[in-house]
């Protein structure tokens, strides 16, 4: 065949066999993940689904900032045994306003996809300041320090901002509410209407580690008691053919 | 330098290549290594007609087979509830207390109840049940809320002082030093007299002053003698067992701020059968009544 007989160009000149290379694997690639974007099925609809309050985004940031995600993951996958134990598996639109994803790889500790109302938030503030204290077995380390630092919320409207630009839909008035919004989840006390108003009535307005101000472990705690609570399972048909 | 290579009588013939004089025999396949070749093709064409696979306009191919992943887990959950759906109904149905007497139905119970515990409740309880500080002890006799099988169902089923349930159980402490309903001194005695009951008081000189604060302020509800009361959630305080510790800076840190343990309703996450397992398992640690 004429066009397998004109290998020996390619063989003989680098820069075109790896621009060649690399066009096949572009191929393999687009094949592989481009339809994952329009295919129906891979992006179906759930009820539920909010973007992150301003503190639950701060929680999210010192969750990756402490690199949870290398020993816990939130991807709870379609297998009886993860689901009996775990819940529900995980959907890709409950990873929607993830940027990046924390799936995870690697289960030294427990999957975290829907520990959201698990445990009461005296057992996480305990269990943050030393996690052998509740689970003896655990080598889990002590993240006590996140409830002496003090956090404001100064700059979670810029990452709010971030998130909006990259498709997340804050709104002008969620971003411009960001602090105050930050302030009141952090404090039953507040005027929290503003909150709900924005980001649903089912946000937990709660003291999240007992203590006076917001502090990250505040922050962290408010993004783990709503992990895996978001999407309304009961209005929840899965799609079969997946 | 080059030099022709030689060749001898039947060599196979060559691909025709040659670099630098090197010339490349075109010698055949081995015969099982093409056909495991071929086979492969085959059976990876045959594979994206059985199996999800091909990816169209609105959604890909969905196999003949109609396997999903989905699908999967949902059949295989389905079966083993429909294998444990006559046990499940009968330990639904029966008589809570009547449980324990029917041997075929309690060691399901308390082997399905064992998995229900490691799953839910070991993280807090610990995984032999032995509790840890502000996260009751399960093992021993006593109990904040009764420890008949009726109560430590209700205790599952609806919890302590959580927002899922109507009927969670719930007291509340007075934090007789944060809201200034004791002065300082008045805490300090109460303190030696919570501590005589059951020990030695760090100063015995303030026990007598200590028994008249406690009769106006805490009799109420852990009874004149501390042996405390389950109907309202009261501990018992001359038991030498303690939740949260019984030395003096830790009864101190109790009476000033209160404690409000929490534990969720898992009626909104288990099954009856489930909580009925679990209670039962409970109940036949060591301390059920």
């Amino acid at each position: 065949m004429a066009i397998l007989d004109k290998h020996k160009i390619l063989e003989t000149n680098a820069t075109l066999l790896l621009i060649c290379s690399f066009l096949v694997v572009t191929i393999g690639g687009l094949v592989q993940i481009a339809p994952l974007f329009y295919l129906e099925n891979t992006i179906e609809e759930v009820e539920g689904m909010r973007p992150y309050t301003p503190l639950e985004l701060a929680g999210r940031e010192v969750y990756i900032r402490e690199g949870c995600y290398v020993c816990h993951s939130q991807m709870i996958r379609p297998m009886r045994d993860e689901v009996e134990r775990y819940g529900h598996y995980s959907l890709a639109a409950e990873s929607m306003y993830d940027r990046p994803f924390q799936w995870g790889s690697k289960r030294t500790g427990p999957d975290l996809a829907r520990v959201g109302g698990r445990y009461s938030d005296d057992w996480h503030v305990d269990h943050l300041r030393d996690p052998q204290a509740v689970v003896p077995e655990s080598v889990m380390p002590k993240y006590g320090f996140l409830e002496d630092k003090k956090i404001d919320g100064k700059y979670i409207g810029d990452i709010m901002a971030t998130n909006a630009l990259l498709g997340t839909p804050y709104s002008e008035d969620m971003i411009e509410t960001a602090q105050a919004d930050f302030r009141a989840q952090a404090d039953p006390d507040s005027d929290y209407d503003g909150l709900l108003e924005r980001y649903g009535d089912k946000v937990n307005v709660r003291n999240f580690d007992g203590q006076p101000g917001v502090s990250e472990a505040d922050a962290l705690i408010a993004y783990l008691q709503m992990l895996g609570t978001l999407v309304d399972f009961s209005t929840f048909t899965p799609d079969a053919s997946r | 330098m080059s030099k022709k290579s030689q060749k001898f009588e039947g060599d196979p013939k060559t691909t025709g290549h040659e670099w630098d004089g090197i010339e490349e025999f075109d010698n055949p396949m081995p015969r099982w290594w093409l056909w495991t070749f071929y086979a492969t093709i085959i059976w990876g064409v045959l594979y994206t007609i059985a199996y999800p696979a091909w990816p169209l306009v609105n959604s890909a191919t969905a196999g003949i087979l109609g396997w999903s992943t989905r699908g999967d887990v949902a059949a295989e959950i389905a079966s083993v509830e429909e294998a444990n759906a006559p046990v499940n109904a009968k330990l639904e149905a029966a008589e809570l207390v009547a449980i324990a007497d029917d041997t075929e139905l309690n060691t399901y119970a308390v082997s399905a109840g064992s998995a229900v515990f490691k799953t839910w409740c070991a993280q807090c309880h610990g995984s032999g049940a032995a509790g840890a500080k502000g996260y009751p002890n399960l093992l021993d006799d006593d109990w904040l809320w009764g420890g008949s099988v009726e109560d430590i169902h209700a205790t599952v089923a609806h919890g302590i002082r959580n927002e899922d349930s109507d009927e969670a159980r719930y007291s509340e402490m007075p934090a007789f030093g944060r809201d200034e309903l004791l002065e300082k001194e008045e805490i300090s005695q109460v303190v030696n007299y919570v501590m005589s009951l059951s020990g030695e008081p760090q100063d015995a000189s303030k026990v007598e002053a200590g028994s008249v604060v406690f009769a106006d302020n805490c009799a109420s509800c852990h009874m004149e003698d501390g042996t405390g009361d389950r109907a309202q959630g009261a501990p018992n305080l001359a038991d030498a067992i303690w939740l949260y510790g019984g030395d003096y800076a830790t009864l101190t840190e109790t009476v000033s701020n209160s404690r409000y343990g929490v534990m969720p309703a898992w009626n909104t996450r288990l099954t009856e059968a489930q909580i009925r397992a679990v209670s039962a398992y409970v109940h036949q640690l060591g301390g059920g009544e």
